[in-house]
């Protein structure tokens, strides 16, 4: 049983009960019933339609369940009678589902769930264990997610920004058990690529694949981080490598740039050098000015001060860094400190040969870290230094 | 969609504002307040933020490896300085600000004379598997 097929079947046909007018709730329930029962009767005789068998399925599914209420039997009746689908082109269907799971009425978290639920077909399980939260929390996530879009009307096309920061929230959460949610991201990425022709879709399945094309480079098998100058190169995966740039150049010819497309572009320069000291950094940091003036954060201006500390030395990158808020140099204005603002901070100090600083501020930034695999990664950058000092 | 963990103290936070121990609150006030702390944690379920907690008992014992065929060494001489974990509950939100509006909600539940503790809670974020993009 090909479960990914199933889950690619998923979206066409969730989209098309619902554009024949069952409630979106009822119609996601229904095909769920209907990928169970494709589970159960598959293996013994696949049919040679399986997208038409899982709308049949779940179409009758859907008039089951809304039987009992009477007004909806009239609609029901009405439907029977209407068998024909309307005017509107398929693709527009799924794209609509897009749109009302990234609805920006959702928090960023039921924007997801609704997401990998409704277009990606995992089960609410699946997204559970993903999310490493019990199955009942993820079920009421998706089921407020549910109520929350059940009034919305979709006559006005979305913003597809807000459907690109969901599928971008998806791709960086990683991956845990199961389910692999970087390639379930590139998987609706994808998806969504093949039906809106816009430069930023493109611009974000691009970037997703050039990070992706590095991942198995990214960490040793006990799990320690490997940084982006150490990793080794022949473990990049060329075929991502390649499709990422030909989606990107493709994208960037259009012209009209837009924040995705700049990270992917920044992306594709550190994947183009043959060494890390082969990195185009003085591009890079071209790259960073666009994205700053596209859009404006202390993070990437962090990221800014590393190029330009690449580019011009380590002298430079601390004159960058100090820009990054006048007032107070480690806050984001918001009272929190700019994240790896000290991680930074303390590479430039050990390449400008201030090593005392440099362990100092490594240590503080393993003391911020979010997660473990990074503070293991600064804890031992810093007892380097105090080791090499104590020498 | 970050964790995190609130921790209530018996002992080892700073005092609370409504500072009475709770045995010499009435029944009722004792049942006015877990009835708030059972009401949060439902609120939360439905709201899908719940991901798990529980009360613990007041007395534990600090444990020590004591070298090889020998049992553990249990507890020491800092039995008046140890920090004492009332109870836990880990929240999955998806801001700091979230999870500190949910915090103050539960330092909120009522104590003797049906006034809000004001106790401190202590909140600590869960450490995470890294994102995809960090470079």
């Amino acid at each position: 049983m090909d479960e990914a097929l199933l889950r690619s079947l998923t979206l066409g046909v969730l989209a098309l009960l619902v554009r024949r007018g069952a409630d979106f709730a009822a119609a996601e329930d229904a095909v769920q019933d209907a990928l169970v029962e494709a589970l159960r009767v598959w293996p013994a005789g696949p049919p040679r339609d399986p997208k038409g068998w899982l709308v049949t399925v779940a179409w009758r599914r859907f008039l089951d369940a809304t039987r009992a209420d009477a007004a909806r039997r009239r609609r029901e009746v009405r439907f029977d009678e209407e068998p024909t689908p309307g005017p509107a082109p398929a693709v527009d269907d799924t794209l609509r589902l897009y749109f009302l799971c990234a609805h920006p009425s959702l928090t960023p978290s039921s924007a997801v769930a609704l997401t990998l639920r409704a277009v990606g077909g995992l089960t609410t399980r699946q997204i559970a264990q993903a999310y490493l939260v019990p199955e009942a929390t993820m079920a009421q996530r998706i089921s407020r997610a549910k109520r929350t879009v059940s009034g919305v009307r979709l006559d006005q096309p979305g913003d597809v920004a807000t459907v690109l920061r969901v599928l971008y929230l998806v791709f960086n959460e990683g991956y845990s058990g199961d389910v692999d949610l970087a390639a379930e991201a590139i998987r609706l990425t994808r998806q969504l690529a093949a039906q809106v022709d816009h430069p930023e879709v493109a611009g974000l399945l691009a970037l997703m694949l050039l990070h992706h094309a590095r991942r198995a480079a990214r960490t040793t098998p006990d799990g320690s981080l490997v940084p982006l100058a150490d990793q080794d190169r022949g473990r990049w995966d060329t075929g991502l490598i390649a499709e990422g740039v030909g989606i990107l150049q493709a994208a960037l010819a259009r012209d009209r740039l837009g924040e995705f497309q700049a990270q992917a572009a920044i992306a594709a320069l550190h994947a183009d050098a043959p060494t890390a000291e082969e990195t185009d950094w003085v591009q890079i940091v071209e790259w960073y000015d666009e994205l700053a003036r596209l859009t404006d954060s202390p993070v990437i201006r962090l990221n800014r001060a590393v190029a330009v500390g690449e580019a011009d030395g380590p002298r430079a990158g601390l004159a960058a860094l100090a820009e990054l808020d006048d007032s107070s140099p480690r806050s984001s204005g918001k009272g929190y400190p700019v994240p790896r603002y000290a991680a930074v901070a303390a590479y430039l100090h050990e390449r400008d040969g201030d090593l005392a600083t440099a362990a100092q501020l490594y240590a503080e930034a393993a003391r911020q870290a979010p997660n473990l695999a990074e503070r293991d990664h600064l804890t031992r950058q810093a007892a380097r230094l105090n080791a090499a000092r104590r020498r | 969609m970050a964790k995190y963990l609130l921790l209530k103290h018996y002992r080892g936070a700073p005092a609370a504002v409504n500072d009475v121990p709770m045995d010499r609150w009435t029944p009722e006030e004792i049942s006015a307040h877990v009835q708030y702390m059972n009401d949060f944690a439902a609120r939360l379920e439905k709201t899908g933020e719940f991901v798990d907690g529980q009360a613990l008992a007041p007395e534990g014992s600090w444990v020590r490896y004591d070298g090889e065929g020998r049992p553990p060494v249990t507890d020491g001489p800092f039995a008046e300085t140890k920090d004492l974990i009332a109870g836990w509950m880990v929240i999955d939100v998806d801001s700091h600000e979230r999870a500190v509006e949910l915090a103050g909600e539960l330092s909120a539940a009522p104590g003797a004379g049906g006034k809000p503790i004001h106790e401190w809670l202590e909140l600590r974020p869960f450490l995470t598997a890294p994102p995809t993009i960090t470079e």
